[in-house]
């Protein structure tokens, strides 16, 4: 196994426990045996490509407010224009076209249960179809990252 | 540490920022800081806090996934026996190619799953052997069971939080 480059390891090795300190990123270079510079050049480049989408706070699920993973059944015919104003309320975060007869997956997050239910209201009244309702009960896996193989990567 | 915590609004703005992304500038906690009119030491210490009470699970690189080649994600869902659903969950959850396990509610006679597992792959036939493997972990607690591939992303945001 080849040995990794600055970047594949900021890739890999920091996707939690980033420094919480006046120069995290010479905390870095340190760690990684290079200047603080070139980690801040390498993230850069990461950053421009969209290799890394930020280096930021991971907020858990349900912490804030509340939200839940919604799903529809639509018709293909109509999945376009649904589609795009589900993707268009303030309160959906995410929203999936997936392979199945529920076909549209999004998350609704709002600040409190009530306002989550007028918003799915809202999507029912105006869709004329059922939301699937599938609020988290319980999370098994704590998001810690996720190890990259770099195999092919280049 | 899981606890009570209440959020005011300086909070809200810290969480707000440090979400975005940090700067990528030597000292990033001074300029959030600096953009919030607070002082450093108080930026950190209120995010070690954060981190404390998991308001914040963690801080650092957000790899894009479809960039790094991991095109092919499915969200696999199961239907087992509700008595079983937290020991299988927490099976399930520890595979390394798993990034979320949920217990999520059935709803018969539409949607009979109750376990959700998201698996990444390069290609559909790495997440379908991934999903074999889950399917054989599962055994005879496997009921049923499906492959949900996302076939576009029509929106994908950070978490709003506070508005």
């Amino acid at each position: 196994m080849q040995e990794q480059t600055i970047q594949q390891r900021l890739l890999n090795d920091f996707q939690r426990d980033f420094p919480l300190m006046p120069r995290p990123y010479a905390e870095i270079a340190g760690r990684l045996g290079v200047t603080e510079d070139e980690v801040l050049i390498a993230l850069r480049e990461l950053t421009e490509d969209q290799t890394i989408s930020r280096i930021g706070a991971i907020i858990p699920p349900n912490t804030a407010g509340a939200s839940l993973l919604a799903a529809l059944a639509v018709p293909p015919a109509q999945l376009g224009e649904i589609a795009e104003w589900v993707s268009s309320l303030p309160e959906v975060n995410h929203n999936y076209e997936r392979e199945h007869r529920f076909n549209l997956w999004f998350v609704v997050n709002a600040s409190h249960a009530e306002h989550l239910d007028d918003v799915l209201r809202h999507i029912e009244h105006r869709a004329g179809l059922p939301v699937l309702r599938l609020p988290l009960l319980e999370e098994f896996h704590i998001d810690l990252g996720f190890p990259l193989e770099f195999s092919g990567f280049s | 540490m899981d606890g009570m915590i209440t959020l005011d609004e300086t909070d809200r703005r810290i969480i707000r920022e440090t979400q975005a992304g940090l700067p990528l500038v030597p000292r990033p906690y001074h300029a959030v800081a600096e953009k919030l009119g607070l002082s450093a030491d108080e930026v950190m210490a209120r995010i070690e806090d954060l981190l404390d009470y998991g308001v914040i699970r963690r801080i650092g690189a957000v790899p894009n996934h479809y960039r790094l080649g991991y095109t092919a994600n499915g969200m696999t869902v199961w239907d087992v026996p509700d008595e079983q659903v937290d020991a299988l969950g927490e099976l399930i959850g520890a595979l390394d190619y798993v990034s979320h396990c949920y217990h999520r509610p059935r709803h018969l006679p539409d949607w009979p799953y109750n376990l959700f597992a998201m698996v990444h792959g390069r290609s559909r036939d790495e997440v379908e052997s991934k999903a074999e493997t889950i399917a054989g972990l599962l055994g005879e607690h496997n009921r049923a069971h499906a492959i949900l591939y996302s076939i576009r992303i029509l929106k994908k945001t950070g978490l709003r939080i506070g508005d």
